[in-house]
């Protein structure tokens, strides 16, 4: 009658390859974007050398799509995978609270919480034994999956429609919340670093607790332990 | 193949491959159909409401507002009427209209005026907070009044960028949002020619490009096909999306 288990759902490992093509060509465009002008400022407005926190490094061609400086083109790729990007996102949401992959994995018990466990996971982590806990995901999982999941994929998406004109003037709150258009460009590009920051984390642990078996997991499904 | 070889070859292959893919008619297509479904979206999200850019406190107001694009009109015609103040300037409105107008400034700013102090987004990314008074366009459209085939209004400019004539264009839900004003005056002084003296288009849910400068002409037409490059706008017909709300 049922199934044998998966380790992944089939909506859980859809939404991953989606999302990994979606955010690896909005964040290389997105660098492409960033060269327009490379200057970050705080608050509604800023234009002028003088007045950015940051003064943005030139990002070269071969970190850019297209491969050459294009703003047109960039923001061609840029507003199309948006679209790929937030409807996959708002799916996968979806089919994880319906599946409860969402409430059993990815949200932490409070016994979770106590520092000790903490602690034995960080260590358990600095000797590289990942084999360790009762649940699928351990608790500096949990925390990393709901920071990026929760927090930082939808932070992307929020701080994107501030910057877009027609979908700031529909959702007019979301400005207020992010203290202006060039804050919520600002929050944008440092999301979008943290971002490609979990993206190294996530191949280093991939690579460093079996890539063969975790890739085919991700493809196939897997068994459930 | 050394590992780190085959992901580094992997890697040129797909980003030679997204810039290749990029100029394909079939991405075009795709792009136009995102385009599309970003402005629906922007539209949907309103939910029946008429959506509405902020508007800002005087305090918040840029203590400069930078010109961007032309900065500076070329043509003998403009450098004449800018000589003589543009008391002589004319801004036409016509194409599918039921009564073609010919409005000298005076007749701009007879009408009845709105002011709002909004944020000026350029496509690169910037912004400035600039207060801008004009006429709605509304009440222009209202006085010529388009006809039924009438879709899109187009702006045309005195300026020309590269050799080219500078235009814009908006559709009717645009044309006739309250905030879309023909704007004559930054902060309560007439327009500096930087930022498009005498007059230029203020359409407040979309990004620098669609307000257009140098004002001389509105026309309203059944479809943009044939004008100048065919894309509605002077950057769309150099790649840029019509839809500039995002």
């Amino acid at each position: 009658m049922s199934k044998p288990e998966k380790r992944h759902a089939l909506s859980t490992r859809l939404w991953h390859w989606v999302n990994a093509l979606s955010l690896g060509i909005l964040f290389m465009s997105g660098l492409n974007i960033s060269n327009a002008h490379p200057r970050l400022y705080w608050g509604h407005e800023g234009f002028a050398p003088g007045d950015e926190w940051l003064a943005v490094p030139r990002f070269p061609g071969w970190a850019t799509i297209p491969d050459y400086y294009s703003l047109a083109g960039a923001r061609d790729w840029h507003t199309v995978f948006a679209i790929v990007f937030a409807f996959s996102l708002l799916a996968f949401m979806i089919a994880a609270f319906l599946n409860r992959h969402m409430q059993r994995d990815i949200f932490a018990r409070a016994r979770e919480w106590r520092p000790s466990n903490i602690a034995v996971d960080i260590r358990e982590h600095l000797k590289l034994n990942f084999d360790h806990g009762s649940g699928k995901y351990n608790i500096l999982q949990k925390i990393t999956y709901a920071g990026v999941i929760l927090v930082l994929l939808p932070l992307m998406i929020c701080t994107g429609i501030v910057m877009s004109p027609g979908g700031e003037a529909a959702l007019p709150f979301l400005t207020d919340l992010f203290g202006g258009r060039q804050s919520a460009r600002s929050i944008h590009f440092l999301a979008a670093w943290a971002l490609f920051g979990f993206f190294l984390l996530h191949i280093a642990l991939v690579l460093l607790s079996g890539p063969v078996g975790q890739l085919r997991a991700m493809i196939t499904g897997g068994r459930a332990e | 193949m050394k590992r780190r070889n085959f992901i580094v070859a992997g890697a040129a292959a797909f980003l030679a491959g997204c810039s290749k893919i990029g100029k394909t008619d079939a991405f075009g297509a795709v792009v136009d159909t995102a385009e599309s479904w970003n402005r629906g979206l922007h539209r949907a999200l309103g939910f029946g409401r008429i959506t509405m850019a902020p508007e800002f406190a005087r305090s918040q107001i840029s203590p400069f507002f930078r010109g961007n694009g032309t900065t500076e009109v070329a043509g003998e015609a403009y450098r004449a009427s800018a000589a003589g103040g543009f008391a002589d300037w004319r801004l036409a409105v016509d194409g599918l209209v039921a009564q073609p107008l010919s409005l000298s400034m005076d007749d701009i700013r007879a009408l009845p005026q709105r002011t709002q102090i909004t944020r000026h987004d350029c496509v690169e990314g910037w912004s400035a907070i600039g207060e801008w008074t004009g006429p709605q366009l509304s009440a222009l459209l209202e006085m010529a009044r388009p006809t039924d085939e009438a879709r899109y209004i187009v702006f045309h400019c005195a300026d020309t960028l590269g050799g080219a004539p500078y235009y814009e264009s908006c559709d009717m839900d645009d044309a006739f949002h309250p905030q879309t004003i023909v704007a004559h005056l930054l902060n309560g002084e007439p327009l500096p020619e930087r930022n498009g003296a005498p007059l230029r288009m203020r359409i407040e849910r979309q990004l620098g490009y669609k307000h257009a400068k140098y004002l001389t002409r509105i026309e309203a037409v059944a479809t943009l096909d044939g004008l100048y490059g065919g894309n509605g706008g002077y950057w769309e017909d150099r790649g840029y999306q019509w839809y500039a709300g995002i």
